[in-house]
């Protein structure tokens, strides 16, 4: 029994094509919207309300107030058109609302409306629309395939960024009662319980033992993966996917190989136990500052000195760009080390000063290429130089394998393409949309595999790691060929004591 | 949408999972697999009975390597792994065995 999709899968071409515009190719298209108990929690109204036209405008100015940035994107648009070709779901949809221009203009044509001269007295002019129903619905479905990567931006002479303008969509359909139930739901279960998953301290004790022992039954070295321990230099937070899921789960076992090999004293925390922070996806300040909060809350309750994120990419974006605002002062960590710290930068640091032992042939059954991860290519940096965030994960995996590629330099760097999933649109009402998205990245890496003998892509966010396990198979490759950059290095350490030491040893004695 | 099983309606989610997991009896979850065009056979019993007990003692699914691992005891080593798992529930384990065993479907970035 295969899945059948019920839509037509792109083809890969062998170059990338800009695609013929079809109107309405993705009208279908639009997540499941959340029922009141899950908007209820993050303090939005249950349903549409009664005057959701005023609330809708009304929300927009205090948005543009607050955001002089977002006001900025709305006005200085000359639609000279850079970006329309730029999208991944335009690409993959061929549906010319999803040009960034067009997405923009949904939002931006209200905008006018209402907040602007030419607008209010001769809307037919400038473009200007009333918030219509079919505006709306509008909306909800085009912000809605929108994965907030940036890409756009990069390319737009006046650095609009429409994932600031769909986030305020996003927070905009909220505040009427509009929510999109995959985020809200799981932003609930973070408030209540900690994580995205909902998984309770009982059941990550549980599964944190287990690891532990793999560990163990693989090395012969007893690994721990400590939790809530107080007075651990290190408070390691770390998406909670990377408990639960593959290949996540093979980098989490990683970065507790690393840290014990270097013999730091770290910890997870179960108030903590997420990464992630969905409410950014949401354009909510308030959920998003209450969910980072629940990471100064752990840092102050173990009494750690530094903060490590694990590998996820908008984690990243949150933890490296806003966290100081967010949550900060962070005056009571140890100022000799980033604050915070991506765990890419501390493997690579311990690499650098020859602390870690790695043998590169334990990876010799893959030829890798590495994919980067848009709020960290886009929105974060990493280390003390610019383009660590590249050059970092990157020279990671050159120290843990013998065989590595770059895909095509426009789909790299700060030019890569989104997986197709991120943003909150990781959920399986919209597979479509993600199967389709993830086309340029597909043509990209069909490039490598076919020039180069590429096996698998390895990334440091979990959404992506997800995203490709599950639309590979829709273009001919298979699910196990998206890797963790720690899982690279999991394979390749080798652990004081270990089983694989006495090997090498008598190897090189013989 | 609800679902019809025995003459008895039970509420389902917008993607078919169970409202109330109370609910849940042995018949649902061949009545799912058959409206997936699947039947289920002894090892996949294995699977959903091992989820249902995991999910009385934590409140949640149990994590892939949780799940590889418990199925490896029970079933022989050579089975206790995702591809495995796959083998038995192609929409995955995680996601298509929850929904026959009444469990609430995994949320977050998997």
């Amino acid at each position: 029994m295969a899945e059948q999709p019920a839509f037509d899968v792109p083809e890969l071409k062998p170059y990338p094509v800009i695609p013929k515009l079809v109107e309405d190719a993705m009208a279908h298209s639009q997540p499941f919207v959340a029922k009141p108990n899950f908007q209820g929690p993050l303090g939005f109204p249950g349903e549409l309300v009664d005057d959701w036209q005023d609330v809708a405008v009304k929300k927009m100015g205090e948005l543009t107030d607050r955001y002089r940035s977002l006001q900025v994107f709305l006005d200085s648009c000359v639609k000279c058109g850079a970006c329309t070709d730029k999208c991944h779901y335009y690409l993959g949809t061929t549906d010319p609302k999803n040009m960034p221009v067009a997405r923009q203009d949904l939002f931006r044509k209200v905008y006018r409306r209402h907040y602007t001269f030419a607008g209010k007295y001769l809307p037919w002019l400038v473009g200007a629309e009333d918030l219509t129903e079919e505006v709306l619905d509008d909306w909800y479905k085009y912000f809605h395939q929108c994965s907030q990567c940036r890409r756009c931006s990069v390319y737009c002479p006046y650095g609009i960024d429409t994932a600031e303008i769909s986030m305020a969509a996003r927070e905009v359909m909220d505040s009427i009662g509009k929510g999109q139930k995959y985020c809200n739901e799981i932003i609930g279960k973070v408030h209540t319980i900690g994580n995205n998953l909902g998984l309770p301290e009982p059941a990550l004790v549980d599964t944190l033992e287990g690891l532990a022992e793999e560990i163990e039954e693989d090395t012969g070295v007893a690994v721990q993966f400590p939790l809530d321990q107080k007075g651990a230099d290190i408070l390691l937070v770390t998406p909670s996917a990377d408990f639960f899921a593959e290949p996540h789960v093979d980098g989490l076992i990683g970065y507790a190989k690393v840290l014990h090999e270097a013999g730091l004293s770290w910890t997870l925390s179960s108030h903590a136990s997420e990464a992630a922070n969905f409410g950014m996806f949401i354009g909510s300040y308030e959920n998003m500052r209450k969910v980072a909060l629940r990471i100064r809350e752990a840092a102050l309750d173990l009494g750690v000195k530094r903060i490590v994120f694990g590998e996820c990419g908008h984690a990243w974006r949150v933890a490296y760009s806003f966290l100081n605002t967010l949550a900060g002062p962070f005056d009571f960590l140890d100022p000799n080390y980033p604050i915070p710290q991506h765990i890419c930068e501390v493997t690579h640091g311990l690499i650098q000063e020859g602390k870690l032992r790695l043998d590169k042939s334990q990876n010799d059954d893959m030829v890798l290429t590495y994919h980067d991860s848009c709020n960290v290519a886009r929105a974060s940096r990493m280390g003390d130089v610019p383009g660590g965030q590249f050059t970092i994960p990157r020279d990671v995996i050159r120290a843990s394998c013998n065989h590595f590629y770059d895909m095509p330099a426009d789909t790299v760097r700060e030019a890569t393409y989104c997986c197709g999933g991120g943003g909150g649109l990781l959920t399986d009402d919209l597979i479509e949309l993600r199967v389709k998205g993830a086309l340029p990245r597909m043509e990209a890496l069909k490039q490598v595999v076919d020039d180069h003998g590429v096996t698998h892509m390895a990334a440091i966010c979990a959404i992506c790691k997800s995203q490709f396990a599950k639309v590979l198979t829709y273009y001919g490759f298979q699910m196990d060929q998206i890797v963790s950059v720690h899982q690279l290095v999991s394979n390749a350490i080798i652990l004081t004591g270990s089983e694989q030491e006495k090997e090498a040893e008598l190897s090189e004695a013989a | 949408m609800p679902l019809e099983v025995n003459g008895k309606s039970y509420e389902t989610d917008e993607e078919g999972y169970l409202a109330n997991i109370t609910e849940w009896e042995p018949d649902l979850a061949d009545a799912m697999a058959e409206a997936d065009g699947a039947a289920l056979g002894e090892n996949h019993w294995e699977v959903i009975n091992f989820l249902r007990e995991y999910y009385e003692e934590y409140q949640i699914a149990p994590a892939v390597r949780v799940l590889t691992k418990a199925i490896g005891k029970k079933l022989g080593k050579d089975k206790g792994n995702s591809k495995y798992l796959y083998e038995l529930f192609p929409y995955g384990p995680a996601k298509q065995a929850c929904k026959y065993a009444g469990l609430p479907k995994p949320t977050g970035c998997v």
